[in-house]
């Protein structure tokens, strides 16, 4: 059966229902975040990279570490995992979309609205961005210390990022669990699936946490509670406390995706499976529910107690030892392979370097009496981007040059990949490297200025220069991601010789996905193909699903940017409008039919 | 390698990075005080632990890439999916080097944290948008941004906030504790030289957190009995119709002792008191050197100097500011 090419017009994608086409509509808009937050990034390294230098505001300077920590946690790292949760994990599991595909396009569309919303303060007269940092401490955030529309924004906006999350963690639980194709029992289950449903669990559980805490500090700004504010017997470290037990869990929500992608590069380009399956599988599990006992860590300059340090203590440096596991079985992995240097290795072998120095500087913090030398230091900014930065972004980028040529049919071009990768490698570690030293030597972090004689000058401007060199490393990819469009080599089924089902189907896969939905007997299904039957010339193929196309998703999603101006302009009609919205969405995508 | 020299090592790393041999008043690798070298070792030990990890695990992987690296012509590599014992083996390794950084770090825990010695010097720090206000309670007295401690004797900083959560960082003194609106924490510790160190605010705390900068001055007992002396005195008087005397009036006619306190002279409380404002080496919490010119400066206009600074920017006159520069230079 030929592969029917869907139909693309505006109107198409405004309404798709088609998990591929929402995975490249996250991509697209997830990536645009992600530069957004990158140029956030260069104006801050430009501000420090001398002392006393004035090239934007201590105002603005602090809108925009807080601008550039926001975008990318919940724009664009979150967002870019979910383009592959979209476009890879029903391919990989045999499915011919995810659980609930209108669902989906509403996570989409809420996300992008959500992110608009949040970014609009920087196009508002006197620019009144979020600026009480992307962790938003009470009391500051409080409406006598931060009087303006800021941190209404901040809030508001991530409350309705928050739906987009939910709903599509739900999404990603049921499909994984109900979708497999026959015969993909759990442990035969590809890695990159695996983590997606553990992060999607993390996902349903931590974000309520943030949902409560946001609504807590809502009531504090516009009703007069006091939940954070001491002047009546309210606590701001119950913020604290209610940010972290989200906020920790996030970092794994943040890098688990990434770990799930070099655990599919990995062995295809070792041409070897993933040792220790098992392990690994066990390991990404078990830091996903000891994530949870760890949040104090954050916390340890607030005098919480030697009892609480120690325990917090204890529990970090345990979820140290899942993850080293998991970077030995990856070397074991790699170990007696035929290893070919593709961009996408490039990446994922990144990813173990950078990662494992941000695991040992993570391990530093785990200790209490060292970690009040390095917290809100720029140690931290080190070990953070070393994490995410080292870990997420290299992994996320293995992720983009392994599933490119499934996502459009086209291979990306390898010279200019590895150009990208080595521009990168080195961009970071002159960026983030030094900062461990500026730390240690006494400058903390978000603050607008220094003096000359904190002696960092000259670590500050490398570190500036390796941000601009990252720059140039994602304009070496744009441009990449621009000939590719035409020149880049057409992809066929399977450029890498993979493993997992993605690897059986056209590229791009047609609308359906599969024509008959394969039986499953192995974890490597395509490195052991005997076991996938080939279809017999005149067998009866079921007639697969034509994805529906909707409205009703994007009406929903309107409904909650509108709500959460009602608060901001003090409307109480805008309200009403909103949920009026929001109810006729839900209410006529309740009642459309489900097939044409 | 003996203890010693690995430290000068790890002291050396930033200056053969930086190019410059500092110095560095900030560092928290160069601890002044018991509290700060408890930190530093137990640092220096996990310090080494994970340079061991990482030399192991990043030569390894560049092992495996040049040693495996695709060949023309090669066999499929054998499939290999896991090995039980290889797996203990790397559980348990990790969880014993976190055994050899868990116990130390336990036991720096509960001694840094331990209830201070009873002839301890109790000071309070009280946080406020975006300068530190001192009060020795049983010397009576009240000072500014610059801290004094004797040097060898225990003190015991008592801190909390008047508005926002700030957080004081002294490095070489020790590690950084909260100022929480509700509580109050404690930092203990001995200065064990003399000299000025510097710190600042390490939680972010608003617009002018950066500028949020303090001293600590540790001075011989001798000093330090001087300069308790010399801040219990009253504020020094004005000769009538003297520059100072001026000054003086200046203040009151501009409002300026609604917020800050001269002892004998007004009683404010939301600014820094400036009974001995003259004694202190710099204003505006440690952002300007305390000389005529940069105190014009800062009175002129404390928002330019200091984004967001609660003191507003009054209209003042050339001759009242001179005036009033004047008199404040004088409280010593």
């Amino acid at each position: 059966m030929s592969a029917a090419k869907a139909v693309s017009t505006w109107k198409s994608w405004l309404t798709t229902t088609d998990h591929k086409r929402i995975g490249l509509l996250y991509f697209w808009t997830a990536f645009a975040f992600f530069l957004i937050g990158g140029l956030e990034a260069l104006l801050i390294r430009a501000q420090l990279a001398r002392p006393g230098n004035t090239v934007v505001s201590a105002e603005t300077f602090n809108q925009l570490f807080t601008m550039h920590g926001t975008t990318m946690v919940f724009l664009a790292l979150m967002p870019l995992s979910a383009a592959f949760f979209n476009y890879i994990v029903p391919l990989q599991i045999g499915a011919r979309d995810v659980a609930f595909p209108r669902l989906n396009a509403f996570s989409y569309w809420v996300f992008l609205l959500g992110g608009l919303f949040l970014n609009a303060s920087w196009l508002l007269p006197n620019h009144p961005a979020p600026d009480a940092g992307w962790f938003g401490y009470a009391n500051l955030t409080s409406r006598e210390f931060s009087p303006g529309p800021n941190i209404d924004f901040w809030l508001l906006g991530l409350q309705i990022l928050g739906v987009a999350s939910l709903a599509a963690g739900f999404n990603f639980i049921v499909t994984i669990l109900n979708l497999r194709a026959p015969g993909m029992k759990m442990m035969r289950l590809p890695v990159f699936s695996w983590m997606t449903l553990v992060t999607s669990f993390l996902i349903i559980t931590a974000f309520p946490v943030i949902t409560v805490a946001l609504v807590l500090l809502m009531f504090d700004r516009f009703f007069g509670t006091h939940f954070y504010l001491p002047s009546a017997g309210g606590d701001p470290v119950l913020w604290q406390h209610l940010f972290w037990i989200f906020g920790h869990p996030e970092v794994y929500i943040l890098i688990l995706p990434a770990m799930g992608i070099i655990s599919e590069v990995l062995p295809t380009f070792a041409r070897k499976p993933l040792f220790g399956y098992t392990v690994v599988v066990y390991s990404g599990v078990l830091i996903g529910f000891m994530g949870w006992g760890v949040w104090s860590h954050h916390m340890f300059s607030v005098g919480l107690g030697p009892i609480a340090d120690s325990v917090f203590s204890a529990t970090t440096m345990l979820i140290a030892v899942p993850t080293g596991v998991k970077i030995f079985n990856w070397l074991a992995t790699l170990w007696g392979g035929q290893i070919r240097a593709t961009s996408a290795l490039h990446f994922a072998v990144g990813f173990i370097a950078l990662f494992t120095i941000g695991g040992l500087s993570g391990v530093m913090h785990a200790s209490p009496p060292a970690d009040l030398q390095q917290t809100d230091t720029y140690f931290v900014v080190a070990h953070i981007h070393y994490v995410l930065f080292g870990g997420t972004v290299f992994g996320l980028f293995a992720g983009m040059y392994y599933w490119w040529p499934k996502m459009t049919g086209r291979l990306l071009g390898e010279a200019l990949g590895k150009l990208h990768f080595w521009l990168m490698f080195v961009g970071m570690n002159l960026a983030f490297f030094p900062m461990h030293f500026i730390g240690l030597l006494g400058m903390p972090r978000r603050i607008y200025t220094y003096g000359p004689e904190l002696g960092v000058a000259k670590l500050n401007l490398v570190s500036t220069v390796g941000a601009f060199l990252i720059a140039v490393s994602i304009l070496v990819f744009l441009v990449n991601l621009w000939r590719t469009r035409t020149r880049g080599k057409v992809a066929g089924n399977d450029p890498w010789g993979g493993a997992t089902l993605e690897w059986t189907i056209p590229s791009p896969p047609p609308p359906h996905n599969f024509d008959v939905i394969p039986t499953v007997a192995s974890r490597l299904p395509r490195w052991s193909m005997t076991q996938l039957k080939a279809i017999p010339e005149d067998a009866e193929l079921e007639k697969p699903h034509a994805p529906v196309g909707s409205w009703w998703p994007l009406v929903a999603a309107l409904g909650l940017p509108v709500l959460a101006l009602a608060p901001l302009t003090h409307t109480l009609w805008v309200a009403f409008l909103g949920a009026a919205i929001l109810i006729t969405g839900i209410y006529r995508w309740a009642f459309e039919p489900f097939e044409v | 390698m003996p203890p010693s020299r690995r430290r000068r090592w790890l002291t050396l790393l930033p200056l053969v990075l930086a190019g410059c041999g500092g110095p560095f008043p900030q560092s928290a690798l160069h601890p002044e005080s018991d509290y700060a070298r408890a930190l530093d070792g137990l640092f220096r030990g996990i310090f080494w632990w994970a340079v061991l990890v990482f030399v192991v695990v990043e030569s390894l992987l560049l092992f495996i890439l040049l040693r495996y690296r695709q060949r023309a012509g090669a066999a499929t590599p054998k499939p290999t999916h896991g090995h039980t014992v290889l797996e203990i083996a790397w559980t348990i390794a990790p969880a014993l080097i976190l055994v050899f950084i868990a116990v130390p770090t336990m036991r720096t825990i509960f001694t840094t944290q331990a209830p201070p010695a009873p002839n301890a010097l109790r000071i309070a720090v009280i946080g406020h948008q975006w300068w530190w206000e001192y009060r020795y309670p049983d010397l009576g007295i009240v000072t500014a941004n610059e801290l004094h401690v004797p040097v060898g004797r225990p003190v015991v900083l008592e801190i909390t906030t008047a508005d926002v959560i700030h957080s004081f960082w002294a490095p070489a003194l020790g590690g950084k504790r909260d100022l929480i609106p509700g509580h109050v924490n404690r930092i203990t510790f001995t200065a064990e030289s003399i000299g000025t160190i510097s710190g600042q605010c390490a939680e972010f705390c608003g617009a002018s957190h950066a500028n949020m900068r303090l001293r600590v001055m540790v001075d011989a007992d001798s000093t330090f009995r001087a300069w308790v002396a010399a801040q219990q005195a009253p504020a020094r008087a004005v000769a009538r119709g003297s520059p100072a005397q001026a000054g003086q009036d200046a203040l009151r006619r501009y409002g300026c002792i609604a917020c800050h306190a001269i002892t004998g002279v007004s009683a404010g409380v939301i600014g820094p008191n400036l009974t001995h404002v003259g004694s202190r080496t710099t204003i505006a919490a440690g952002v300007l050197p305390n000389t005529d010119v940069d105190l014009a400066r800062w009175i002129t206009d404390p928002p330019g100097v200091k984004p967001g600074a609660k003191m507003p920017k009054l209209p003042v006159q050339p001759q009242d500011l001179t005036a009033i520069v004047a008199y404040l230079r004088s409280l010593k």
